[in-house]
C-alpha cells in the first residue's frame, strides 16, 4: 500500500498495537474473539481516519516523521495507561482465538488462521490495486498534481488508503495478540515499523506477492539464527538489528526496486479483443 | 465559456498577474503569449486553481470558479497540461489513459475490490476509447510501454490525450511545442486543429513559439509584466505597435 501510493507512512507499530490492545482488552472483557479482532482493526482504521485528518496534506518526508511520532505516543499511552493497558507488566492471559466454537490454541491450528487471514488480506490487497482505485493510488506516486487536473479528490484517495492499511495492521495485531496470549508496550516499538518498512522495499514497492515472499524469507531467517552460538560478547538481538538496517541501506542503493518489482500492467488482450469486436462489426 | 475578468496576483511585493480581463468562446483556440515573466503560467495556475487570485474572478459556463480545488475544477470540464510533461512515468500509457476518465466506478475501494459488472464495463469502454484515440495520434505500438521509456515528444502526446479522456470542454496547453522538432510539433498542432473542428473542444494556449502560435489560434492576448496590452486576430496582434514593441520586434 505504502509502495503503490508512495505514501510513508512509518506508524504501522502504533496500529498493530491498537488492534493487538484493542482486541486483547475485549477478548478477556468476554467478547468474542471475532467480534473482539473486528472492533481492533476498526479502531485502528478510525484512529488512521484522526490522524489522516491533519497529515495527510503534508508530502513526503513531512509525513514520515508524523507518523513516526504517532508511533512513539502509542507507546507511551500503551506503557502509561495503568488501569487500561497495566502499562510494562503487559497484559496475560488474553484467550486464544477461537470460531464457533472451535478453539485456535495450538501451532498448527493457529496456523492455518493465520495462512486464511493472509490469503483473504492478500487477494483483497491484489484486487484493490489491481482496480481503477488503485491505479489513482499509482498515479498520485507518480504526480499528484496530475491526477488533480484529472478531477480527482487526492486527499479522499489518500485518506482511504491509509485508514484500510492501518486496519490491516490491525488486524495483524490482533492476531499476534490472540497467538502469544501476553502483550505489552515492548511488542510494538519502532524497530518493528522498520522491519516492515524493510520487508515491503525489499519485496518490491507496489507488490504484494514479494513482500509475501520476503516476509516469510525474514521470518526463517530471524527464527533459524537464534540457533547459530554466538560469542558471548555480542548481543544477538543488537546484531540482528545492526544487520537488518545494513540489509536496508544494501537495498536501497542496488535493489531500489525490490527483489520482485513491481509488474507491469498490459492491455493489449482487451485492446485486441476491443480491436476483433470492431472488425467482425465492420464485416456485418 | 471562460471568462476571465480584472484578475491578479501578487508573489509578496511583486505583481505577477495585472487587472488581467479576457474570454475565450466556445470552440476557439485562444493564445495567450508574452515574453519570459510576463505571467502566463501564472494565469494558467489561477486558472486550474493551483493558485488563489489576489483580487479579480474566474467564470466558467457562468459559474465562478474562483477559489475552487483544483479537483473541482477538473471535475467541472477543464484540463491542463504542464510546460514539463508531467505523465506518469512508472505506469504504461495506456495507465495514464485509463486513469483519467472522471467518475469512474471502481475508484470506489468496495467496487474496485467487486469487480461489479458496472466497473467491468467502464473499464472495457474506457480501453477502447483509449484504444482509438491511440490509433488516431499513432501512439498504438506503445501502448503498452512504460510512459517513462517514450521520447518526450511521444510523452507530450501522451499528456494531451490522457486530458481529452476525462472529456473535458476546455483545454489548456501549456506551450505545447517547446522541446520538439518542428516535424512533430506539426503532428500536435494537427492534432489540436482536429479536435476543434471534430469535437469541438475549447483551447486556451500559452506558447513562446510565435510561428506556432499564429498558424494555430484564432484570437491572442498579449501579456507583457502581467497587463494584457493587445487582444486580437493573428493578423491584428501581428501588426500592433505595442505589440512589437514589447516583443515581436526584440
Amino acid at each position: 500500500m505504502v509502495g503503490a501510493t508512495g505514501l510513508f507512512n512509518l506508524g504501522h507499530a502504533a496500529f498493530y498495537g491498537i488492534g493487538a490492545y484493542t482486541s486483547a482488552l475485549l477478548a478477556k472483557a468476554g467478547l468474542p474473539w471475532a467480534l473482539a479482532v473486528l472492533a481492533g482493526v476498526l479502531l485502528a482504521g478510525f484512529v488512521a481516519f484522526l490522524i489522516g485528518i491533519p497529515t495527510l496534506r503534508l508530502v513526503g518526508d513531512y509525513l514520515a516523521v508524523v507518523t513516526m511520532g504517532l508511533g512513539e505516543i502509542a507507546r507511551a499511552v500503551f506503557k502509561n495507561w495503568l488501569p487500561v493497558t497495566r502499562g510494562p507488566m503487559g497484559l496475560p492471559g488474553i484467550p486464544h482465538a477461537s470460531l464457533l466454537g472451535f478453539k485456535f490454541n495450538t501451532a498448527g491450528r493457529f496456523l492455518v488462521l493465520g495462512a486464511a487471514c493472509l490469503l483473504l488480506t492478500y487477494l483483497l490487497a491484489q484486487r484493490l490495486l489491481h482496480s481503477p482505485f488503485g491505479r489513482v493510488l499509482k498515479g498520485i506516486r507518480e504526480d499528484e498534481a496530475a491526477v488533480q487536473i484529472l478531477g480527482k479528490n487526492v486527499y479522499r484517495f489518500k485518506m482511504r488508503i491509509l485508514i484500510i492499511g492501518s486496519a490491516m495492521a490491525g488486524l495483524a495485531g490482533s492476531l499476534f495478540a490472540h497467538y502469544v496470549t501476553f502483550i505489552d508496550p515492548g511488542s510494538f516499538v519502532m524497530w518493528l515499523t522498520f522491519f516492515i518498512l524493510l520487508i515491503i522495499v525489499l519485496g518490491g514497492l507496489g507488490n504484494n506477492l514479494g513482500a509475501v515472499v520476503v516476509t516469510a524469507a525474514f521470518v526463517a531467517l530471524r527464527e533459524g539464527l537464534r540457533f547459530v552460538k554466538l560469542p558471548g560478547w555480542l548481543n544477538p538481538a543488537a546484531l540482528q538489528q545492526l544487520l537488518f538496517g545494513v540489509l536496508l541501506i544494501i537495498a536501497t542503493i542496488f535493489v531500489p526496486r525490490g527483489l520482485i518489482p513491481e509488474r507491469k500492467v498490459t492491455y493489449k488482450r482487451d485492446y485486441n479483443r476491443a480491436e476483433s469486436r470492431r472488425a467482425q462489426q465492420r464485416l456485418r | 465559456m471562460l471568462k476571465v475578468v480584472e484578475l491578479s496576483k501578487d508573489f509578496g511585493n511583486l505583481r505577477a498577474v495585472d487587472h488581467c480581463s479576457f474570454e475565450v468562446s466556445q470552440g476557439l483556440i485562444f493564445g495567450l503569449i508574452g515574453p519570459n515573466g510576463s505571467g502566463k503560467t501564472t494565469v494558467f495556475n489561477l486558472v486550474t486553481g493551483f493558485l488563489e487570485p489576489t483580487a479579480g474572478r474566474i467564470y466558467f459556463k457562468d459559474r465562478e470558479i474562483t477559489g475552487l480545488r483544483p479537483y473541482q475544477i477538473g471535475q467541472l470540464g477543464i484540463v491542463r497540461t504542464f510546460q514539463l510533461v508531467r505523465a506518469f512515468n512508472r505506469m504504461t500509457v495506456m495507465e495514464n489513459l485509463l486513469l483519467a476518465p472522471k467518475n469512474q466506478a471502481g475508484e470506489n475501494c468496495l467496487l474496485g475490490v467487486l469487480r461489479t459488472a458496472k466497473v467491468r464495463r467502464q473499464e472495457q469502454e474506457a480501453i477502447k476509447r483509449a484504444a482509438d484515440l491511440l490509433a488516431l495520434v499513432g501512439l498504438e505500438k506503445v501502448a503498452d510501454e512504460y510512459c517513462g521509456n517514450l521520447s518526450y515528444a511521444e510523452q507530450k502526446m501522451v499528456e494531451i490525450t490522457r486530458a481529452l479522456m476525462t472529456d473535458p470542454q476546455l483545454i489548456l496547453l501549456d506551450e505545447p511545442a517547446s522541446g520538439i522538432n518542428p516535424t512533430l510539433v506539426n503532428q500536435i498542432l494537427d492534432y489540436i486543429r482536429r479536435l476543434r473542428g471534430e469535437q469541438g473542444k475549447t483551447f486556451l494556449v500559452v506558447e513562446h513559439d510565435m510561428r506556432v502560435i499564429m498558424n494555430l489560434c484564432d484570437r491572442i492576448a498579449v501579456l507583457n509584466y502581467g497587463q494584457k496590452i493587445a487582444e486580437g486576430t493573428p493578423a491584428e496582434i501581428s501588426a500592433d505597435p505595442r505589440v512589437i514593441d514589447a516583443y515581436l520586434g526584440v
